[in-house]
């Protein structure tokens, strides 16, 4: 976290008071601890209540019942999920589609960023970069829409494949496609967004480097691999780490909204195994062990991306 | 007429041509999608028909599809659902963002790194959807537009985005005021909250446009299809595959397409609409918070 650099220079006349007993610090907070209440009873309540809900991936989890009456079953969930195929055929999934986030979207907005960077005009700039940021805030039943009206069976890209005589193709709802479609929508939503910080780490190198480079009779590629990229290092791998550590949080809205028009083989990922077996099939104890599965992981990987982050000597995450 | 570097020199015509086009590709990507939507919605629906469920410009304009969908069913109603959630749960969150944050980022505060750390660990482990969902439950929440609201009252990330901003307030200012014998909440609204601005319009974004793009919850939370926000009824015409003129028996006349991109129209409008008078606050606010966090 940052570290606060106070002046502790006291202003003539005023005397530093001595250490009060706790009480009365407490009340001389009082403002900003009532201030902070609401927030804190929020997370009190929808996190840490929820941390606790998780006892019911430990049990035979009856609605009806309720955590307290429903009967303990010990880790019979998690033997029961490991037993799974459709478990399994979920998880494969999200690594295939989390290995195909890494592989084409992490780079995209980089490469975008480093476009953008470099239009001298500013008002282009300006324009483009309003234009490119404007998905991420559109919700992705918006942007699913806008996919169905474009590629789907009588969407605009059909209809302009039969006007040039050629047979159309099926892209939505097609098991065999989805993957790359999933990744494309993301790079569509995501990609101008994800630019901003590259943009702001671009604007902190040293344009020296820039011009001692150029003198030295370095082409735009060789700047690029030997003054931005490095310059940059420090983002790239951070923004990496974080990927990993968030590795199979693929995202939820994307996946539950396309997942029936595929089929489950191709559409389920984790966490829509979680929603249709707890909330379709009212298996509640056994979603919420492979939920509780998938927060335990997240946290082993945050926790390894962060030994990666701190090998290649960057600060990952948190420090030390 | 742009300037380059002294270093740099004039970029080759071919260069420049290769760059414009790639540019004008990427835009056009992101905008003709929802120009097409646009076009189709306000085109006359039995041109609609005739080309087959779109139009990249109408022949003959027509607002029918809008007044259909805005005669005072469903529709309308779900869009006065979003927008009264959207701006009460802003209220709120920007509320209980701004005292937490601040509270936070005071030096020495009673309990603040215990408080600090019950919140950054949340970041770690966040809540699972079937858990949250009895908690919801638990909370009597079920039915109610609260729960669209209270469970994402406060986001860790726009949290510590806003306690590094107020870090970085001079605190010479704040002990000014305490000295002239200002109370905490009166340094707050009087002094912090008006230097804050930018940082407080883009947090405030950011929950506005989580409020009104929401739909998931309300399917699970909601029995009652009637509470419903755009979202979840778009979602239920658009990826659910129900046909909207069927549903609603509101639309007589106006092709189903026509209407359809009519609502997807009405759900991104706000957001296109308040998002030019955040956007030149988005690099100011939230980096500066970001990159001290």
């Amino acid at each position: 976290m940052t570290t606060q650099i106070t002046v502790d220079v006291a202003p003539p006349g005023v005397e530093t008071p001595p250490p009060r007993p706790r009480r009365s610090r407490a009340r001389a907070d009082r403002v900003l601890l009532l201030l902070a209440a609401p927030a804190l009873l929020y997370f009190l309540v929808f996190h840490y209540g929820s941390l606790f809900g998780n006892a019911l991936a430990f049990q035979e989890y009856v609605p009806f019942l309720g955590l307290r009456d429903s009967e303990w079953v010990g880790l019979a969930n998690f033997q029961r999920m490991v037993d799974d195929p459709g478990f399994w055929s979920a998880v494969g999934n999200t690594l295939l589609i989390a290995v195909l986030q890494l592989v084409f979207f992490f780079p995209a907005p980089l490469a975008l960023a480093l476009l953008l960077h470099s239009i001298v005009g500013d008002v282009l700039r300006r324009f483009v970069q309003s234009v490119v940021y404007l998905p991420h805030f559109l919700s992705w039943v918006i942007v699913i829409a806008l996919f169905q009206h474009m590629l789907g069976g009588a969407g605009v890209l059909n209809g302009w494949f039969s006007d040039l005589g050629i047979g159309g193709i099926s892209i939505i709802g097609n098991p065999d496609l989805y993957r790359p479609l999933v990744v494309v929508q993301l790079i569509w939503k995501e990609c101008g967004w994800a630019t901003i910080i590259f943009l702001a780490a671009l604007t902190q190198v040293d344009q020296q480097l820039y011009e001692a480079s150029a003198l030295d009779g370095a082409g735009w590629g060789r700047r690029l691999w030997h003054v931005t990229l490095p310059s940059i290092r420090a983002v790239i791998v951070l923004l990496l780490v974080l990927r990993l550590g968030e590795f199979l949080s693929i995202g939820f809205e994307q996946f539950f909204l396309q997942r029936q028009a595929v089929g489950p083989e191709a559409g389920e990922v984790l966490d829509t195994f979680v929603y249709f077996t707890g909330f379709a099939d009212g298996d509640f104890g056994y979603a919420a062990a492979v939920g509780l599965f998938k927060g335990v992981v997240g946290v082993a990987l945050i926790y390894a991306a962060n030994k990666i982050a701190h090998r290649l000597g960057e600060q990952g995450v948190y420090r030390r | 007429m742009s300037t380059y570097p002294a270093w740099q020199g004039r970029p080759t015509a071919a260069v420049r041509v290769l760059k414009g086009a790639a540019l004008a590709v990427i835009v056009l990507l992101v905008l003709f999608p929802m120009w097409t939507v646009l076009a189709t919605s306000l085109a006359d629906p039995q041109d609609v028909i005739a080309n087959g469920g779109w139009v990249i410009w109408p022949r003959t304009w027509s607002t029918e599809a809008y007044t259909a969908v805005l005669s005072g069913g469903i529709i309308s109603r779900a869009l006065l659902v979003s927008a009264g959630v959207t701006i009460a749960g802003t209220a709120l969150s920007l509320a209980s963002t701004i005292g937490l944050a601040y509270t936070l980022s005071r030096p020495r505060v009673y309990g603040g790194r215990p408080m600090l750390l019950l919140v950054l660990f949340t970041f770690l482990f966040p809540p699972g959807m079937v858990p949250l969902f009895l908690v919801v439950r638990g909370t009597g929440l079920f039915d109610q537009y609260a729960a669209l609201i209270l469970p994402f009252l406060v986001n860790v990330f726009n949290l510590v985005v806003m306690r590094g901003f107020f870090q970085s307030i001079p605190g010479e200012l704040l002990d000014a005021a305490r000295i002239d014998g200002a109370g905490e909440f009166a340094i707050l609204r009087r002094i912090v909250l008006p230097l804050s601005k930018a940082v407080i319009a883009v947090i405030g974004l950011f929950y506005a446009v989580g409020y009104w793009n929401r739909f998931f919850e309300a399917i699970i939370y909601f029995n009652d299809q009637t509470k419903w926000p755009i979202g979840t009824v778009l979602r239920q015409y658009v990826t659910g595959g129900a046909a909207i003129a069927e549903n609603s028996g509101e639309v007589a006349g106006a092709s189903p397409q026509s209407v359809q991109m009519a609502v997807v129209v009405l759900a991104t409008v706000p957001i296109v609409c308040v998002y030019p008078f955040v956007q030149r606050y988005f690099v100011k606010g939230v980096l500066t918070g970001a990159l001290k966090a």
